[in-house]
């Protein structure tokens, strides 16, 4: 229940009475929006302590000495450790794949002998309070025998570069040539027209608003030690937790209170969590560890850093006949806990083919370590890359041939479902080809397209692009096995559970860290108990609560997890049936739910409401019929079989470039998604319009980059240039609605869509803007920079005329 | 991102500020608004082991004119300038107010101050580029009450460095001139960062034609700077028309030698200081 002071709020229904599919007013919003939510960093246990970490400075080298002792002397200062004072398992992410294709590799919790990246934890200092820890970290000694730090794919791939795991052998820890139609080079040898994209994508950081942290302590009387942490995956972090601290997964507890984002940065576990649980247990203390900004920026999971060479054959009517593509990923040191380095390139070289009926397909991928932060998913995981490239293979294809971009995106869609990909992946049906219609409709109908020609006379510099993509969402297990992890993600666990009042609460594996679970979660539970949404309470990120879960990440929580949740009240409403049934003196099969209660299908006044079933269920049991055990309490679980569902859009961006600064002003953005079934409209355009921003965020402001010796440049935000809201543009989204065969509701993910397609929109967009110039760009983010100097070398060309 | 330990003292008399600074040398360090001191504390890139507060030294917070010109106090903060009515400031500093709205964000603008800005020292400072281009004085104080008035062209020594004594405090500082046509544009990715370029410009118009002015440039240099071949040009009588600011855009870009850094090649910097001179010029004009 909502506490009183949260004030009144209206409910909101669609106009047939259902709450799914209408905007009812978050729940979550009320304490967040007051300050009353509680994050990690919101929890204060007494005697608790602080901790920070010494890190390494150099990219790569020996640790020739660590040396604490000065530390501890430092006011304030309770203990310093090092890996080998703690002693904890290293974490192993492993595929289950022959060793010419992956190399596993650990990650200590605290880096011994040998140190990778710059940021590296090395020994954790505890403290009295943050400041001191700080303190105590500038005391610490190290000294390096620094070797070369390999800083980039290209030196990592280098015949004599040296190794940033020497026993692995090679800096390519996974190269996997997924699939190779036979005859592609003749394809391409053929073909009228072959295209190439040399494209690199820059590093980012998911930068979550909230950035990582834990505070550990051991509950004597549980015999537990109790993890209150930012994560996505909390039953993930009690098994690493475990394994590391050689304990049964029983004796840890994972709490996840308030989240401030994720975005796939905390759907892997961190060694900073695990290190500070190890040294509360150390000193028997509470012990808290919030990661600042800097290290947040420079030694947290990182993204994206991705080389394509890709080309592509078509015929002279625009049809695309093959896609021979190279993915190179950066993956930095580690491979991150559960998906390895495999995570980017793998996800690449499956669904590269994407929206567009590919009949020939040939793709190699490969994961670099280099000495570099390590990487993990982040919101989209490849696909923002590889929709690029393909949007940029079909853009060159058109002005080839000579043909609209649009025109020839039509020639290519995928049509008629379900279609198999040359890709071996089924797609469900989506609205590919109506979405970009719709999309180009609004920017025609606008006046877009008149106003970029009507200003080029001006000497305005106006651009209109599109990508047209989708969205595997709510990978099941059999999806994730195809990947070969070693642990394969997919299904989930939901218990219902109505009290005496006839209130539900809902168990979900699945997490949410912004996503608004608790609103929409409750709506689909609402509808299929046909009660208030008010009556629902959705818990989450409790492993003590919840059997076994996997989270959230790949937008799988409403797909799967709402599934599994729908299922659960429906084995409570069963529930509810036998016994309202029996109550009502009928049989189970003659009653129906109606207006939160049973009532007989032939009499319709005879009505119980649940609060007296309930009532009977827990007080009264010996008046429950005798197939009816007492309580009420469903459990369930759903997997998605196959392939899954897709999400799918188109997105349209108009821009302008100045030739001045080169800057690049996003005049118009529109998105036209297709998720289905929309639980909540106002939750989706949330998903699309802040998808869409960090989308923005890495095709014109951000990147992570490094010195020759492997520093990193960016350890704030004056130089880490994630936008504002200054720098994003008014977004309109657009609903289609093609409802999922394989979910309960019809429901497909949301939570990624528009991170994907935003890239290749502005991308496409600027480089209409400069179809003049004879330049196209390719890598990204694209610098204002690069802009003017296409600009200017445009202007220089007219005056050479 | 927790400063190393320090000694807070709080100032309550300016005369207080310099011997308190005097007493602890180079380890000491004023505080007004910290809006660059405590990032910088916090990244421990600085580590002053004495901060001296002089928040609550209200006597530093005015603004009014007189013959000397305009004073603005050393507390003065940029959200103060920029909400000041135009009564306050007198005739002719309108571009004041307008520069304010380029000074970081409002949060900032509502700490950060005129005085903290201009012993910061950066060459972006949109204060920094406004005393070189009014000439304006700064007036600071050290030990036993001495005064000495700093011309703006003299504070300036490079990167984050001025003539300032460790011991002095920025009392006031002194516009003794104005100008109704003046401009100041600035280029950054994101609105609110520090300039990569900044352009200020004042012009000397009289029947459409233009007899003198100044232009500052920030993020080229060091220092602000001013670009006296562009003050040549703007000295002829010419017409104010983009004739005449296409060339100092030119001359302006020919004259200086930008740094390369993450936020631009000096090349970069060349063609922007060309397309921010002449855009300054012509708003400058257009006032």
């Amino acid at each position: 229940m909502t506490a009183p002071s949260a004030g009144a709020r209206e409910p909101t229904f669609t106009p047939s009475g259902a709450w799914i599919g209408a905007s009812v007013p978050r729940r979550e919003d009320p304490r967040l929006l007051t300050g009353r939510a509680k994050f990690v960093d919101d929890i204060h246990l007494p005697g608790m302590l602080h901790a920070q970490f010494v890190r390494a400075t150099v990219a790569s080298g020996v640790v020739a000495d660590l040396d604490l002792s000065a530390v501890t002397a430092v006011p304030g200062v309770v203990a310093a450790y090092s890996g080998s004072d703690l002693d904890l398992t290293d974490i192993v992410a492993v595929l289950e794949r022959p060793r010419e294709e992956f190399i596993p590799t650990s990650m200590p919790v605290l880096a011994r002998d040998v140190v990778r990246y710059v940021g590296e934890p090395l020994a954790i200092v505890i403290a009295e309070n943050p400041y001191a820890a700080e303190d105590g970290i500038e005391a610490a000694r190290v000294t390096y025998l620094p070797n070369t730090a390999v800083v980039s794919d290209w030196q990592a791939l280098a015949p004599d570069a040296p190794l940033v795991h020497g026993y692995a052998g090679t800096n390519t820890l996974l190269d996997v040539s997924m699939f190779a139609t036979e005859d592609i080079d003749e394809v391409f040898a053929r073909a009228d027209h072959v295209v190439r994209v040399r494209a690199k994508t820059g590093r980012q950081n998911a930068l979550p608003l909230e950035t990582r942290g834990v505070v550990a302590h051991w509950d004597d009387r549980e015999e537990q030690l109790v993890l209150h942490t930012c994560t996505q995956v909390p039953h993930q972090v009690r098994t690493v937790a475990s394994q590391c601290l050689r304990c049964d997964e029983r004796a840890v507890r994972v709490i996840v209170p308030d989240m401030g984002g994720g975005f796939g940065q905390k759907c892997v576990v961190g060694r900073e969590e695990i290190a500070t649980a190890a040294a509360s247990l150390q000193l028997r203390r509470p012990v808290k560890w919030i990661e600042d900004r800097k290290d947040a920026l420079t030694a947290s999971f990182l993204a994206r850093e991705q080389r394509y060479d890709a080309r592509a054959a078509f015929s002279d009517d625009g049809r695309i006949l093959g896609l021979d593509v190279d993915i190179v990923c950066d993956m930095g040191a580690y491979s991150c806990y559960p998906f390895t380095v495999g995570i980017e390139p793998l996800m690449a070289s499956a669904e590269m083919p994407g929206v567009y009926r590919v009949p020939a397909y040939r793709v190699r991928g490969r994961a670099v370590v280099t000495n570099k932060a390590p990487t993990a998913p982040y919101r989209g995981v490849s696909r923002p890359q590889y929709v690029m490239v393909m949007e940029r293979l079909f853009e060159r294809a058109a002005r080839d041939i000579g043909l609209d971009p649009v025109e020839i995106r039509r020639r290519n869609l995928i049509t008629v479902f379900p279609y198999t990909g040359v890709n071996d992946i089924t797609y469900d049906p989506g609205s590919y080809l109506e979405s970009l219609n719709l999309c180009q409709q609004v920017l025609t109908g606008e006046g877009w397209y008149d106003r970029r020609d009507h200003y080029a006379a001006q000497g305005r510099v106006l651009g209109i692009g599109y990508s047209c993509f989708s969205e595997r969402t709510g990978y099941g297990s059999d999806a994730f096995a195809k990947r070969k992890m070693k642990v394969v993600p997919g299904y989930d666990i939901a218990e219902a559970t109505m009290d005496t009042n006839g209130s539900v609460i809902v168990t979900t594996g699945t997490l949410s860290h912004g996503q608004s679970h608790e609103t929409t979660m409750a709506q689909i539970v609402a509808d299929q108990l046909g009660i208030d949404v008010d009556k629902v309470k959705i818990s989450q990120g409790d492993t003590a609560r919840i059997t076994y879960g996997w989270g959230s990440f790949a937008s799988r929580s409403i797909a799967i997890g709402g599934s599994s949740i729908d299922l659960a009240a429906t084995k409570l409403g069963d529930k509810l049936l036998l016994i309202g049934a029996h109550l009502l003196e009928t049989s189970p099969d003659d009653v129906e739910l109606h207006n939160a209660g049973v009532r007989r299908i032939d009499d319709h006044n005879r009505w119980l409401p649940f609060s007296e079933i309930a009532e009977v269920a827990y007080l009264k049991a010996h008046l429950l019929p005798k197939e009816a055990e007492p309580g009420l309490r469903a459990t369930a679980s759903f997997d998605a079989t196959g392939d899954g569902t897709f999400s799918n859009a188109t997105h349209g961006a108009v821009v302008e470039l100045h030739p001045g600064s080169g800057q690049v002003q996003i005049l118009r953005y529109v998105c036209v998604e297709d998720c289905g079934v929309a639980i909540n409209p106002q939750v989706v355009e949330g998903q699309a319009r802040g998808g869409i921003a960090q989308g923005i965020a890495g095709v014109l402001f951000e990147e992570v980059t490094y010195d020759t010796n492997g520093e990193p440049s960016c350890a704030s935000f004056m130089d880490y240039k994630v936008p504002t809201a200054m720098e994003m543009p008014d977004i309109s989204v657009h609903h289609l609605e093609t409802p999922s065969a394989f979910t309960r509701s019809g429901a497909k993910g949301v939570g990624e869509g528009g991170t994907i397609g935003a890239p290749a929109a502005i991308l496409n967009a600027v480089n209409d803007a400069l179809r003049d110039t004879g330049i196209e760009l390719d890598d990204t983010p694209i610098a204002p920079e690069t802009v003017q100097r296409a600009l200017h070398h445009r202007m220089c060309a007219e005056v050479n005329l | 991102m927790k400063p190393a330990p320090f000694t807070y003292h709080r100032a309550r008399t300016v005369a207080q500020v310099p011997e308190l600074l005097a007493d602890h040398g180079e380890d000491a360090k004023i505080i007004a608004g910290g809006q660059s001191l405590v990032p910088m504390m916090n990244f421990r890139l600085a580590t002053p082991q004495h901060l001296v507060d002089i928040g609550r030294l209200r006597e530093l917070s005015f603004l009014h004119t007189d013959d000397q010109g305009l004073h603005i106090g050393a507390l003065v903060t940029h959200h103060l300038v920029e909400t000041a009515p135009a009564d306050v400031t007198g005739p002719g500093f309108d571009i004041l107010r307008q520069a304010m709205g380029w000074v970081g964000h409002l949060p900032i603008r509502t700490r950060g101050t005129i005085g903290g800005s201009l012993a910061h020292g950066d060459s972006t400072a949109e204060w920094c580029l406004l005393a070189i281009l009014f000439d304006a004085v700064i007036v600071a104080q050290g030990h036993q009450g001495r005064r000495r008035c700093i011309p703006a062209e003299e504070l300036f020594l490079g990167f984050f460095a001025t003539t300032l004594k460790p011991e002095e405090i920025v009392i006031e500082v002194v516009f003794p001139r104005h100008a109704h046509h003046a401009a100041i544009t600035e280029f950054a990715q994101r609105r609110g960062d520090f300039a990569t370029v900044a352009a200020a410009v004042t012009l000397d118009v009289g029947q459409g034609a233009v007899h003198g002015g100044r232009l500052v440039l920030g993020g080229v240099a060091g220092t602000p700077q001013r670009i006296p071949e562009v003050e040549a040009l703007l000295a002829q009588g010419r017409a104010g028309d983009m004739n005449l600011f296409a060339d100092c855009a030119e001359a302006a870009a020919t004259a200086i030698d930008p740094p390369d850094d993450p936020n631009g090649s000096s090349d970069y910097r060349r063609r922007l200081t060309r397309h921010l001179v002449a855009t300054a010029c012509q708003e400058a004009m257009n006032r």
